[in-house]
């Protein structure tokens, strides 16, 4: 990923910034200048939120055959993970063993090295996610 | 809406062409549904292409008018020539398009093809190329890659309805016994329950052999309007519906990771411009990009009830000479998958079967023939259904 | 001085790797290794750890123990000697990743192992002098010694930070006294991936004269000896040198033993003193008196005399994780993971 590209959504990527429609008070991750539901009446209202980082496993799977940049942590496990607040997001799920990893399983955010452009390139970080 | 009818269909071998550029298989294509069609170049009103990503995988854009010029129609007649992108499904919404061009009565004759050339670059960019199709920001810079995500449906669709590893490895077998039997496909060779499990891991539950290839290969289709058709041709086989659906580009949005909405969002609308049922369905060409995904597709489709489609494919219900033969001409397993050629490839298996020229393959007394492609995983669906009249 | 701390927090991560593991490979005794720097494993970061990440978790980790907004936090200095980036700072993604940005100063320290000491120095100072409400002082390092260096045995990954504040102040500073000389007893070369050291002339020269100075001279302000401290913190690169330098200076194994973390994680290096202190703070209690010393190569050492107050009573640590935890919370590794997690295995495109 280009550096300018990554660097615009470093709020979403290191604090969870997400949007809350103005209208029906739903959660949204990464933020949305429209609500799904309310459209019209929701823009101007999506407001910058920050989530818990708290939520439950929905489904996951341990990637043997990964991208190069990501290789170094195989197998690691990827998971789509529900928030508190009710939005969903993908994110890997660190400092546990594939084995130990459960659907509905609690998982927290943390903070990490995401992927690197090269050796001489940025270096990438954002949350992943870890057993609660 | 005027009629539409497929009166042309060509298609290039499907695998790793390594003595064969972008064009030379496009070209290929579009000359052997020409000549199918029995229609000459000035007869020709538009072009369609449906390309995922020339871009990225042979570095050339403006892929509609390359292939334009190169059958001959840019210097003389100067067609629109049109290039459609929905990842997985480039192919169908490029049939879909071509179809309103003639429906609405701005022309004719319309050649749409498909075509995606692969291979030129390593697997590993290859494989980054075809997840471009998920969402960069939020799936993929996080580790997440296609399978990946594939992987996630599965489990969920296991958790929730008992779909076994088995019958996941079924899809698999009975794609490759019908790839087998197409002298096009990209694999020619039958496989067991045992190569499918046996397989490498890619993302867990999902091995190699659930997944499709990487291959080279270009589908033609020659559409007309019902009156231009009859002109031309006896063997018509009709444009009954078209549908298309959209969802989230991320898979965690969706309502439910199980269902593919676009698909039956997509399905109801083909099914009710066609006035027809599921049941009706004679024969199908499904999106199985992973074994996963033709489980879904199946249940979406209406073929079988939600959650039961892991047992009808235990049960060979889908397999040829059964209840309701799937992906006849091997899928995107077996087949092979170059992406923007895969709606085509799927509209073309199902004119050979309407119109019986499928040989060893071929569905007895086939009538109506549906064909469904998705973008991603399932941000696009398309599904198309076609009938052949005598 | 009025400038205190109101909070601290820290992180390890949790993969292990033992001497003996290390040992087996360069045809070393690894027991006796051990046994000669008073290690029994070392802690090793995850390919997805660095100085970055560690000093973010440090820091959301003390902010998670504190009631302050982010936003008055004026200034975030970090200290290592393994900034992921030569030029670039560690503390801004900081800055960013506790949403203290960018209403704030910001920079990264390097002096060998105690640039986290110096750090939390120049926190206090902007703190006392109310140019800054806040601010926070982090040492963190992933440190690497050349494979089959002696240095292999004990370089390892963790850091802790410090919210320094005047109010809420649950560890209050009663001096500062520092004391630097030009001794060159371990060093890296710009553009060297490995640092190179004197052997044992980091011993006598480097370590033991800068530590133990250091604290005569902090007592003698601060007219104190070392009975009158209830722990002593100082810089350990290894489990020896800490406890010889504590005992020459009149402490006992008791006060020395809660701050000293080495023997189960390895040399954090700038992470190595607030480590150490923070475990002291996880079990301390009002009225508790702390002798902090660092020493960073090059050469210097940080002495800080620090009392803590009444509000460690009201104090929420149980909000993050304590220093006994992440300790505990360890994962064995061999050596070809541990190369590998460490980058020192040479790859296409290197």
């Amino acid at each position: 990923m280009n550096m300018p590209r990554f660097w615009r959504e470093i709020q979403g990527r290191y604090n969870l910034i997400g949007s809350r429609c103005g209208n029906c008070g739903d959660y949204f991750f990464p933020k949305r200048d429209i609500c799904p539901k309310c459209h019209r009446k929701s823009i101007g209202k999506m407001d910058a939120v920050k989530l818990g980082g708290s939520g439950k496993i929905v489904s996951y799977t341990v990637v043997h055959d990964a991208h190069p940049e990501y290789s170094d942590m195989k197998p690691y496990v990827m998971a789509i993970i529900e928030l508190d607040e009710g939005v969903r997001l993908t994110s890997q799920i660190v400092d546990c063993s594939p084995e130990e990893v459960r659907t509905g399983m609690r998982v927290r955010a943390t903070f990490r090295k995401l992927a690197e452009d090269g050796k001489e390139g940025v270096i990438f970080y954002g949350y992943k996610f870890r057993p609660e | 809406m005027r009629d539409v009818a497929v009166i042309g269909i060509g298609i290039t071998k499907f695998g790793e062409l390594w003595e064969r550029s972008f064009r030379d298989i496009g070209i290929e294509a579009g000359i052997k549904a020409i000549n199918d069609a029995g229609i000459s170049g000035s007869d020709i009103d538009a072009l369609y292409i449906g390309n995922m990503s020339a871009g990225a995988f042979i570095r050339q854009e403006h892929v509609a008018a390359l292939i334009a010029d190169y059958v001959g129609l840019a210097q003389t007649s100067h067609i629109p020539a049109i290039r459609v992108e929905a990842a997985g499904a480039s192919g169908a919404v490029a049939f879909r398009e071509a179809f309103l061009s003639i429906a609405s009565g701005m022309h004719d004759i319309v050649v749409v093809g498909g075509a995606e050339k692969m291979t030129d670059i390593g697997d590993e960019m290859a494989n980054a190329v075809q997840g471009m199709a998920i969402d960069q920001e939020w799936e993929t810079v996080f580790g997440a890659t296609y399978a990946s995500l594939h992987a996630m449906m599965a489990r969920a669709h296991m958790e929730k309805y008992g779909t076994t590893r088995e019958q996941l490895a079924m899809v698999s077998v009975i794609n490759h016994r019908h790839g087998a039997l197409n002298p096009d496909a990209q694999f020619r060779r039958e496989i067991n329950v045992d190569t499918v499990l046996r397989s490498g891991m890619v993302a867990e539950p999902l091995r190699v052999f659930d997944m499709c290839p990487l291959s080279d290969g270009a589908a033609t289709i020659v559409l007309a309007s019902m009156d231009a058709a009859k002109k031309f041709t006896d063997r018509i086989v009709k444009v009954r519906g078209i549908g298309q659906g959209s969802d989230t580009i991320a898979l965690h949005d969706r309502r439910d990771i199980t269902t593919i909405d676009a698909t039956v969002y997509a399905a109801k609308r083909a099914y009710d411009m066609a006035g027809i049922k599921a049941k009706d369905v004679d024969v199908a060409e499904v999106y199985d990009s992973s074994t996963i995904s033709e489980i879904m597709a199946i249940e979406d489709l209406g073929f079988f009830e939600k959650g039961t489609g892991g047992k009808a494919v235990e049960e060979e219900r889908i397999a040829l000479g059964n209840e309701i033969p799937v992906n006849t001409s091997g899928g995107l397993k077996s087949r092979g998958h170059p992406v923007g050629a895969t709606g085509i490839a799927q509209i073309v298996e199902i004119v050979k079967q309407l119109r019986g020229e499928a040989d060893g393959r071929q569905v007895k007394d086939a009538k109506i023939g549906l064909a469904h492609a998705i973008g991603g995983t399932g941000g696009t669906a398309v599904v198309s259904i076609l009938e052949g009249c005598e | 001085m009025r400038a205190g701390i109101v909070s601290y927090g820290a992180y390890i991560p949790r993969y292990r790797i033992k001497p003996e593991e290390i040992g087996k490979v360069w045809g070393e005794d690894g027991v006796a290794r051990g046994k000669g720097l008073g290690i029994i494993s070392k802690s090793v970061p995850s390919p997805d750890e660095d100085v970055i990440t560690i000093a973010v978790e440090a820091a959301r980790n003390a902010l998670k123990r504190a009631d302050i907004d982010p936003q008055d936090i004026g200034a975030i200095y970090s200290g290592s000697e393994s900034h992921p980036y030569a030029v670039k700072p560690t503390s801004t993604v900081v800055a960013e990743a506790i949403m203290a940005a960018p209403d704030l100063t910001a920079a990264d320290y390097e002096f060998a192992c105690k640039a986290g000491t110096a750090a939390l120095q120049n926190v206090l100072g902007l703190v006392e002098s109310d140019m800054i409400k806040y601010g926070i002082a982090i040492g963190a390092d992933t440190s690497q010694g050349a494979p089959g260096d002696p240095l292999e045995y004990s370089a390892s990954a963790g850091g802790a930070a410090f919210l320094v504040g005047k109010e809420k102040v649950i560890a209050r500073i009663n001096g500062i006294y520092s004391y630097t000389t030009d001794t060159p007893d371990f060093w890296r070369r710009e553009g060297q991936p490995y640092p190179s050291h004197g052997g044992r002339f980091t011993g006598e020269p480097a370590y033991f004269r800068h530590v133990m100075t250091a604290a005569r001279k902090m007592m003698e302000k601060m007219g104190v000896g070392p009975e009158d401290y209830t722990h002593v913190v100082l810089h350990q690169p290894n489990g020896k040198f800490p406890r010889r330098a504590a005992k020459k200076l009149g402490f006992t194994d008791e006060q020395v033993e809660t701050g000293l973390l080495t023997p189960r994680i390895g040399n954090t290096y700038s992470g190595a003193v607030p480590l150490g202190l923070s475990a002291v703070l996880d079990i301390s209690k009002p009225g508790d008196r702390i002798l902090a010393v660092s020493f960073g190569s090059g050469a210097g050492s940080d002495a800080f005399d620090i009392a803590v107050t009444d509000e460690m009573e009201n104090f929420n640590r149980n909000a993050a994780p304590l220093i006994s935890e992440m300790v505990e919370n360890e994962v064995f590794i061999d050596y070809a993971t541990y190369v590998k997690y460490r980058g020192k295995i040479r790859r296409k495109g290197d």
